[in-house]
């Protein structure tokens, strides 16, 4: 009888403990940005640190085949100095029904922020000048450094190519 | 030796300079080639076959992507307006339906009837029109006068996700400064969008 008992509590605190070591995400977890000028500041991290910035959007077929190379990329570069985050371009009234479950479904790790800023013929040459607005899109940053890449990644070794002369 | 060492690093040079250079297409001034494309309706067409136009208004639009859906109304609108000016929509779709079934003719033509389309709705079979273009994404404008003289290039509007919000219409702005014998200005304009599928 007790053993039962325990074994059903000891199953209880696995299945909390795993639930919880999973970040389920949430509308608190994702910062939504209507102006792109207060994505920007975010941007730019201080000293040696690399920002890693992707542009995406749970609509755009490249793009969330290209996303496990950036997860994989960055558990891999966990002790170094660099910073992932997933700017997604999904629209407003479908985050939560669309993007929050996707991020769930793909254990998405990296930091998640959305650009709802629908001026895009402004903040597209904000973001780099020879981009043409389709994504995506991925911009390394150190310092003043700025590498844009209008292109889609098929490896993870192909995105690490881009980043390690940074590190 | 010599000979072959200059020529070497002239290749290289020259590579490596155009390499900065845009996607290639047209560039505002340039003139556009016609083409034969087939049209939902089973009929091949060309920009001569339009009577009496002043201008084209060619987008290149698909089924799939979001913020081409966006823009389905606001073609149509656009297409009732200038259409009897003497400016008609001209839609082609430029991706492939093996890589995008969502794209393929028939779907197009399922859309096209859907959404009554008033415009032709053109299907880029064997993709080779879209890069003479220099078309990079969906929906993507290029606006061409009486002779195929490229005008404007760009985004319809600037407010693709809320048609209710726009403050600047590019692409009719260019249409009217062509009426009024005058250069769209902007002449170019950004917006996003998705990738064609190749």
């Amino acid at each position: 009888m007790v053993s039962l008992r325990l074994f059903l509590f000891l199953c209880f605190c696995v299945f909390v403990g795993s639930a919880l070591s999973a970040q389920q995400w949430t509308m608190d977890d994702v910062k939504v940005y209507d102006d792109f000028d207060d994505l920007e500041t975010s941007f730019d991290l201080s000293g040696d640190s690399i920002h890693l910035i992707n542009f995406w959007a749970t609509w755009c077929k490249p793009c969330v085949e290209e996303l496990p190379f950036f997860e994989e990329a960055r558990e891999l570069l966990s002790d170094e100095k660099i910073k992932f985050t997933l700017v997604s371009l999904d629209f407003k009234k479908q985050i939560e029904s669309k993007m929050l479950p996707f991020l769930n479904e793909h254990k998405i790790g990296s930091e998640v922020v959305v650009l709802t800023d629908g001026k895009s013929n402004v903040w597209i040459d904000k973001v780099d000048p020879s981009w043409s607005g389709a994504i995506p899109i991925t911009m390394i940053k150190k310092g003043d450094k700025h590498l844009f890449y209008e292109v889609e990644f098929y490896s993870t070794e192909e995105l690490l190519e881009k980043i390690k002369p940074l590190l | 030796m010599k000979r072959t060492i200059f020529a070497s690093l002239f290749l290289g040079i020259f590579f490596f300079l155009s390499s900065f250079t845009d996607h290639g297409g047209y560039h505002i001034g340039d003139t556009a080639a016609d083409f034969r494309l087939k049209n939902v309706d089973g009929e091949m067409m060309s920009l001569e076959d339009i009577k009496d136009a002043k201008g084209y208004i060619i987008v290149f639009t698909c089924n799939h992507c979001p913020f081409s859906v966006m823009y389905e109304d606001r073609l149509i609108a656009l297409h009732k307006k200038y259409a009897p000016m003497g400016y008609p929509v001209v839609a082609i779709n430029p991706n492939s339906p093996e890589k995008q079934p969502a794209d393929s003719y028939e779907a197009m033509q399922v859309r096209a009837k859907e959404k009554s389309f008033p415009f032709v709705y053109l299907f880029d079979d064997g993709q080779k029109v879209y890069p003479e273009y220099g078309a990079t994404k969906t929906p993507h404008v290029f606006l061409l006068d009486k002779s195929r003289t490229v005008k404007y290039i760009g985004a319809i509007d600037d407010n693709a996700r809320d048609a209710g919000s726009v403050e600047v219409k590019y692409l009719e702005n260019a249409i009217d400064a062509l009426e009024g014998g005058k250069s769209p200005d902007p002449a170019t304009t950004k917006a996003i969008g998705c990738t064609i599928k190749a």
